[in-house]
């Protein structure tokens, strides 16, 4: 659609030539600088996602042994075991922080776990199968160690594909609508001044030709009053005036009564 | 460059979870499981006599509130609100698929690695074809 290319509206001067030029350079700087940014983006998410594959088959491993280890104390401490931790919960002792970090001028956000005071001791006493209910805690918190990071991994990635996107949408704006129409604009504007360049060239020539041709008529009436003036003094040497002798031819046309032929 | 989408920085964010119970129970024992003075708690418990409905306030409520920032779902769960889980764009909380005692991990399904299956075609664990 050649609508899409087409070129500002603007005066065609030599200011705004220079303006029009100095945005392209920018343009162009811009174009360039985004590009690279957007490389870098690309590179990191797939550093990340290469990461998120093998962590999420780890994570699969790790449930599979945590969720082991539940039944076995399931099975060492009795079924009520489920019913006596869900009584038991209050408050969370486990929970993650988050901040952003600054990858490549991108804020990702980065979670860590943290141990919000002490862990709740007070099922590992149970006669039956403290061991294994310790156990089992400690394979649940590793798996959360796993997921907090996993949660991480996650969030880069969702935020880091955005970036990518955003990035690379201003790359192919700027590459296929920005450039192009000040690239335009910029011959448009080189055309409007040479066509006036052109014109000013041709009134010009124009008015030296009048001018020369008036020069030459007074020439070359100044040279036929010259002769004539030639003319007359040689006559008068003579003894007779031209402009008489003149008078005398053109009254001879006319009926002189004095002349009686 | 406005950065439309402000990156929430807590220090200190619950886990929500909506899992079945054997995988809620663990995770309680480890401590992750909170009982607020309203007696709100961030886990739900997924079992055969849970409608699809209860599921998907759970998710709303957890997505929406302050204090959660992540949100563990099994899989078989999160398949159950596939439309939910695949429209939710917001960085946090982050929202990760587990696996449970019956439904082993499937890469196929999970709402994040499909989103870039484009990228990898053959050797993706996306793809399924492993």
């Amino acid at each position: 659609m050649s609508g899409q290319t087409q070129r500002l509206n603007v005066v065609p001067t030599v200011t705004v030539l220079g303006v029009v030029k100095a945005r392209l350079v920018g343009a162009t700087r811009g174009h360039a600088l985004l590009k690279k940014k957007s490389d870098a983006l690309t590179v990191q998410f797939r550093q990340i996602l290469k990461k998120i594959v093998s962590t999420k088959e780890s994570m699969g491993e790790i449930m599979k042994n945590s969720s082991f280890a539940l039944t076995e104390t399931k099975y060492v401490a009795g079924e009520n075991i489920k019913h006596s931790i869900r009584e038991n919960v209050h408050s969370a002792s486990l929970k993650v922080r988050s901040h952003t970090e600054n990858v490549a001028g991108v804020k990702l956000p980065k979670f860590d776990y943290f141990i919000d005071g002490e862990t709740k001791n007070d099922l590992t006493g149970l006669a039956r199968g403290g061991q294994q209910i310790q156990a089992c805690l400690a394979a649940y918190v590793k798996s959360i160690e796993l997921l907090v990071e996993l949660a991480t991994l996650q969030t880069s990635f969702l935020t880091l594909d955005d970036a990518i996107k955003t990035t690379n949408r201003r790359v192919n704006a700027l590459e296929n609508v920005v450039k192009p129409r000040l690239e335009n604009t910029i011959s448009y504007i080189k055309g409007e001044l040479d066509e006036l360049e052109r014109e000013d060239f041709f009134r010009l020539k124009k008015i030296q030709g009048y001018k020369r041709r008036e020069l030459e008529r007074q020439r070359l009436s100044a040279q036929a009053y010259a002769e004539e003036k030639v003319a007359e003094e040689l006559s008068l040497k003579k003894g007779i005036s031209l402009g008489t002798a003149h008078n005398m031819l053109s009254q001879a046309t006319q009926k002189d009564e004095d002349i009686i032929f | 460059m406005a950065n439309r989408v402000q990156i929430r920085t807590s220090s200190s964010a619950l886990i929500a979870m909506i899992a079945d119970e054997d995988t809620i129970t663990g995770f309680l024992l480890a401590g992750v499981g909170n009982v607020d003075l309203r007696r709100k708690t961030n886990y739900l418990i997924v079992d055969s006599k849970t409608t699809v409905k209860q599921i998907e306030d759970a998710f709303k409520e957890f997505t929406t509130r302050e204090d959660i920032g992540i949100v563990l779902i099994s899989q078989y769960v999160a398949n159950m609100i596939r439309f939910l889980v695949d429209s939710y764009n917001k960085p946090i909380p982050a929202i990760l698929e587990i696996p449970s005692k019956d439904h082993p991990y499937d890469p196929a399904h999970d709402s994040v690695l499909s989103r870039v299956k484009y990228l990898f075609s053959t050797e993706s664990v996306a793809s399924g074809r492993r």
